[in-house]
């Protein structure tokens, strides 16, 4: 992986194409979670009452603390991107073990907030005791979406882990030099954008 | 240079290639011109498909009453034929095949930006379309291409399967589309800045971009009706606060687009071919690139016209009305184009040509009875009829279908360097312009008569219009079988071509017909435009002797 692939003229090339590459498909991640905050806008309006509720449902220290590591994880992986232009390699891997980390603790944490919305009777599908019990509003929209978003984010979290994972190991192997960053900070770029999606996932799901 | 042997057996010299050899060669290729040969090849198995699909639907249609098939059955063909069509061949079929032979040429580069990702865009793409077909083939599945909830939450079909098998197929579009864009930006050569980039690539690019940005959203929609169907989520479940036409928004944003996913690739083969066989430049070139890149971004904002009679304001359907109506003046902006380059262009008719004439009636034929059923006073009357059907047929068949031979017929010489017949050619064309023709006209007649799509019986008196209707169908059939004959046997048997026999001076031209490997002996300096016929050039091959001397 350390050499330029021959149809590239330079080195400088084929980093950039690799740096588009990963920007234009972020575009498409964005557009995908654009359709579930277009379906978030619209319930919404419908059922303005409902959606102001479940927000109160929401478990909002335990939604905040995952704001606050995926934040914080987000600066470890642009600083490991910093370093590795330093050339300090061990730095760099340490700080994507950090990262990945943080990622970890953002699942568990995600993991037992599901598990209180379970203990309360609340699955997605509008399944479950609370449901029955407040037959008389919909509160189906507002619970769906929110395991929708929320695990399909959790997904892509999953995803970034991996794909971090597998970086580190290249870079622990020392397949990429300082002239040759574009995989790390490709990786890095989209675990920038899971955190985000989060981002816009919070405010709406957890405070408004 | 002239090379009259296939390009693998130029690849290994010394020995008759073994089949293994020859297997791992092609089918772990990371060469784009391979790639694209094994596009076609899947493709055009998946238009066969579809379209056997088609003729058995045409045949059920020549009675009132059942003909071949149960009415469950027939519900089955026509969501069979519809996503096969769609998904597996019209959305693929110019971009991955031509595409990814041509773009590379066309800017003067040995690959594309990613050589790997292509390969695995491909066998992404053939693993979902077994996916789809074998979902479809062994469960079955009534809900039609669009999958509207609630039918499709609840339909006793095989929904999941076939859904997850769309799904993994998007996953090649969206990974070609972005192999496409970056192959754009990073990889032209020197001099091919982004004012002189052939019309073609231009086109490949606006595509691209749909793709990329519209694809996830299709996902999504799936996604949510997968989980309806296999957990119950019901999030268009109006029982459960759901809005059944939700889905119907989200799930046009994407297809609507991907008409243009099918229809913009088309017109840039269109591009090439007016201006290679007049002779001449574009009247406009900037017209046709403002308006390829117009309709990529107008075409997010008309989905909904789809939904007029779903429930929508009069100011929105206005809206979409008005928006809709921008894609035909962008597309009349090309059409005016292409006949103005026409006038007065130094004619050569050949087989491409003709089916580019042939585009060009049905388009504006199609496009025109896309402006009708944009406006909602009138869709209301054609809504979910035949009129429908045969309105977009125009633009799938009639357009992109054309195109689509246009483009296998204009670039045959370039991939293979053989020549076909044109008298074989030229017939074959004929009878598929005129069995397309009579296959979908007497559907417009037939709409606007009142007859619904995707009914399995009809009043005796629509029987004389369908009759009609699936006759029109063999003689497009046959035209097809013919043009696949004619291209077989050249392929086996035609003559060398040499590099350019048609005296394109568009830049794919300027190497070798095969090209070699790695594209170019040597990338031209491409300091002549490609679409520059008035500055003499010396590298011009001479005229054929069958070939009319341009006045």
């Amino acid at each position: 992986m350390n050499e330029l692939a021959d149809h590239f003229d330079s080195p400088e090339r084929q980093a950039h194409a690799a740096r588009l590459g990963m920007w234009v498909f972020l575009g498409s991640e964005l557009l995908l979670f654009a359709g579930l905050f277009t379906l978030y806008g619209a319930y919404r309006a419908k059922f303005p009452a409902e959606f102001a509720e479940g927000v109160r449902h929401s478990t909002k220290l335990l939604g905040s603390l995952n704001t606050a590591i995926l934040l914080v994880s987000s600066s470890f992986a642009a600083l490991a991107v910093e370093q590795l232009r330093r050339a300090r390699r061990g730095r760099a891997v340490a700080l994507l073990l950090a990262t990945q980390a943080c990622g970890v603790v953002f699942l568990v944490l995600k993991f037992m907030e599901y598990s209180e919305h379970f203990a309360l009777g609340i699955y997605p599908g509008g399944q479950g005791r609370f449901f029955a019990a407040h037959a008389s509003a919909h509160f189906e929209p507002f619970w769906t979406l929110y395991f929708l978003t929320t695990g399909l984010h959790a997904l892509h979290v999953a995803v970034g882990i991996l794909v971090l994972a597998f970086t580190t190991l290249a870079l622990g192997r020392g397949s990429f030099g300082p002239k040759f960053i574009h995989p790390v900070h490709n990786a890095t770029l989209y675990w920038h954008l899971v955190d985000l999606i989060w981002i816009f996932v919070w405010p709406l799901y957890y405070l408004a | 240079m002239t090379t009259t042997f296939e390009p693998e057996l130029r690849v290994v010299p010394s020995a008759p290639p073994r089949v293994r050899d020859l297997a791992r060669e092609w089918l772990l290729t990371r060469d784009h011109k391979r790639i694209g040969i094994l596009y076609f090849v899947a493709t055009s198995l998946a238009l066969a498909l579809g379209g056997t699909f088609a003729l058995l639907l045409r045949i059920e249609h020549l009675t009132p009453g059942p003909t071949i098939v149960s009415p469950a059955t027939y519900d089955r063909l026509f969501t069979l034929h519809g996503v096969t069509m769609v998904w597996l061949f019209l959305i693929p079929s110019i971009p991955t095949a031509f595409g990814n032979y041509l773009v590379p040429l066309q800017i003067g580069a040995r690959e594309v930006a990613f050589p790997r990702l292509n390969l695995l865009s491909f066998w992404i793409y053939v693993f979902g379309a077994a996916f789809v077909l074998c979902a479809m083939g062994l469960g079955g599945l009534d809900t039609g291409w669009t999958f509207y909830v609630p039918y499709s939450s609840s339909s006793p079909s095989a929904v999941v399967p076939t859904l997850v098998g769309i799904f993994i197929v998007g996953w090649s579009t969206i990974l070609t589309g972005v192999n496409f864009i970056v192959t754009i930006h990073t990889m032209r050569a020197r001099s091919v800045s982004w004012m002189r980039l052939p019309l073609f690539t231009w086109a490949i690019y606006g595509t691209s971009i749909i793709q990329v940005l519209a694809t996830p959203v299709l996902g999504l929609s799936l996604l949510i009706v997968m989980l309806d169907h296999a957990f119950s989520w019901g999030l268009f479940d109006a029982a459960r606060g759901g809005d059944p036409v939700l889905y119907q928004h989200l799930f046009w944003f994407y297809s609507h687009p991907a008409v243009y996913i099918m229809i913009l690739p088309a017109m840039g083969v269109v591009s090439e071919v007016v201006s290679t066989f007049a002779h001449k430049n574009p009247h406009s070139y900037r017209a046709i690139v403002y308006a390829t890149l117009g309709i990529a971004f107008v075409g997010f904002l008309t989905w909904g016209h789809h939904m007029f009679v779903a429930g929508m304001s009069v100011f929105d359907a206005g809206a979409f009305g008005v928006l809709s109506m921008l894609v035909a003046v962008f597309s009349a902006i090309k059409v005016f184009t292409w006949l103005s380059t026409l006038r007065n262009g130094s004619i050569m008719l050949k087989t491409p040509l003709l089916y580019v004439f042939a585009f060009l009636f049905l388009f504006v034929f199609g496009g025109m009875s896309g402006v009708a059923v944009a406006t909602m006073s009138l869709d209301v009357h054609w809504h979910d009829t035949y009129f429908v059907v045969a309105h977009f047929h125009f633009i799938m068949v009639g357009g992109a279908l054309t195109a689509w031979l246009a483009a296998l017929h204009y670039w045959f010489p370039k991939v293979t360097g053989r020549l076909y017949s044109e008298r074989v050619g030229m017939l074959a064309a004929a009878l598929v312009s005129v069995g397309f023709f009579a296959t979908f006209f007497p559907q417009f007649l037939l709409g606007n008569a009142g007859m619904p799509r995707r009914y399995y019986a009809y009043p005796p008196e629509f029987t004389a219009l369908n009759v009609a209707s699936t006759l029109g169908s063999w003689l497009l059939a046959s035209g097809l079988l013919l043009a696949l004959f004619g291209l077989a046997h050249a392929f086996l048997f035609g003559p060398p071509s040499g590099d350019n026999p048609w005296r394109s001076r568009c830049f794919e031209w300027r190497t070798a017909s095969p090209p070699p490997a790695h594209d170019f002996e040597q990338v031209p300096s491409f300091e002549l435009d490609a679409y520059d016929y008035t500055t003499p050039w010396p590298e011009e091959p001479p005229l054929e002797s069958s070939a009319e001397e341009p006045s």
